[in-house]
């Protein structure tokens, strides 16, 4: 079962990929000058969240030097054990909701510390990679309309950022 | 929200290092924090560009159509009230796959084209309709299919098997989205 898991996993990028290139092919475009324009694009993007990165890791990097994350974190280790989920990954699950470049800051700082193999390492990647940033998308969403009564919609998304940061944990406490 | 945030985080760690004795640890942090985000963004540099390039031919091809005859089935599901001939069913669907294939640049400007187009259908201008409910929900859980950004950085950390976490994100992504489904099904009822 697992050995399954793994080769889809391995398959996943080479097969999106072929799938690309070959479609590019059916349809008779440049491919490889599409691809170099779409590239260049992706430079300045990166460049463009720099500062944010930079900022983040300022402030992450205070929290984390002055004592106080460790404190909030034990602190709160008990609750967190109720449910199997590891206390060491309660950091992201807060601010995952939030920022998208914060949490991945705390995301590579978590795996750093414990192991990017390590099962914290492993919840701590399968969270990045199946939640969003709920606020700034409602946020974003809802103003660019002019919307100011959203219902339950923060309601519903953030049960769903729970059940997927839940699961999370819970997938590789299975499988790992 | 990061402006109220951010100053805080850094207020309170100062006074917490003064506090606890760590304020050798946070002096030497303020300066590492900058080594550590060029790295970072090292890191993303190169996969940034690689998948900007593949998308880029997606959106010059006729994949993002085919896909969306694949979709059809679940979209009557998930916005019973929408027409095939409605404009917003159109824009809505060509989000959701820009979402499933990462194009996040593409996908933001789309989804605000189709909430443009939902609002101008809505009664109360001021209230959020239960179909732009259910695609905000669909935004905020993660639809992606190849989570990019993770495994440049599990590579970048001397990872073994930096994509080993592709399927249990499928599955992960699958359970989370139906919470998020179901929850706006029956809120949307009730408020």
């Amino acid at each position: 079962m697992t050995n399954v898991m793994n080769y889809i996993s391995t398959m996943a990028v080479p097969t999106v990929i072929g799938i690309i290139i070959i479609y590019g092919l059916i349809d008779k475009k440049n491919i490889f000058d599409i691809f170099v324009d779409g590239a260049g694009e992706g430079m300045s993007i990166v460049i463009k969240i720099f500062p944010t990165l930079l900022g983040i890791f300022l402030a992450i990097g205070a929290l984390k030097s002055s004592g106080i994350l460790e404190a909030i974190t034990k602190n709160i280790a008990f609750i967190t054990k109720l449910i199997g989920f590891p206390s060491e990954v309660v950091p992201l699950a807060l601010l995952r909701p939030i920022s998208g470049s914060g949490s991945l800051v705390v995301a590579t700082e978590i795996m750093k510390t414990y192991g990017v193999d390590s099962k914290i390492g492993l919840i701590v990647s399968t969270i990045m990679g199946s939640t969003e940033t709920t606020f700034y998308t409602i946020a974003v969403y809802t103003s660019s309309v002019g919307i100011k009564k959203i219902r339950f919609v923060l309601a519903a998304a953030l049960i769903a950022d729970l059940v997927g940061m839940i699961t999370s944990a819970v997938i590789w406490n299975i499988i790992g | 929200m990061l402006n109220k945030i951010w100053p805080f985080f850094i207020i309170i760690s100062f006074i917490f290092a003064i506090l606890s004795g760590n304020m050798e640890e946070f002096n030497n942090s303020l300066f590492t924090s900058c080594g550590e985000a060029v790295d970072l963004t090292i890191t993303l540099f190169g996969t940034m560009c690689l998948w900007n390039g593949l998308m880029k031919i997606v959106q010059e091809t006729s994949l993002i159509q085919r896909l969306s005859t694949l979709i059809s089935p679940i979209m009557k599901f998930l916005f019973p009230k929408l027409r095939k001939e409605d404009k917003e069913y159109k824009e809505i669907t060509i989000n959701i796959i820009a979402n499933l294939l990462g194009i996040g640049n593409a996908a933001t400007p789309l989804g605000l084209k189709a909430m443009k187009t939902m609002q101008e259908k809505n009664p109360n201008k001021d209230t959020i309709t239960d179909n732009m409910a259910m695609f905000i929900v669909l935004n905020t859980a993660s639809l992606q299919l190849i989570p990019t950004t993770v495994i440049a950085v599990r590579m970048s950390l001397g990872s073994a098997e930096p994509s080993k976490i592709i399927v249990p994100i499928w599955i992960v992504t699958i359970i989370a989205d139906i919470a998020g489904i179901i929850a706006t099904k029956i809120l949307s009822k009730k408020f």
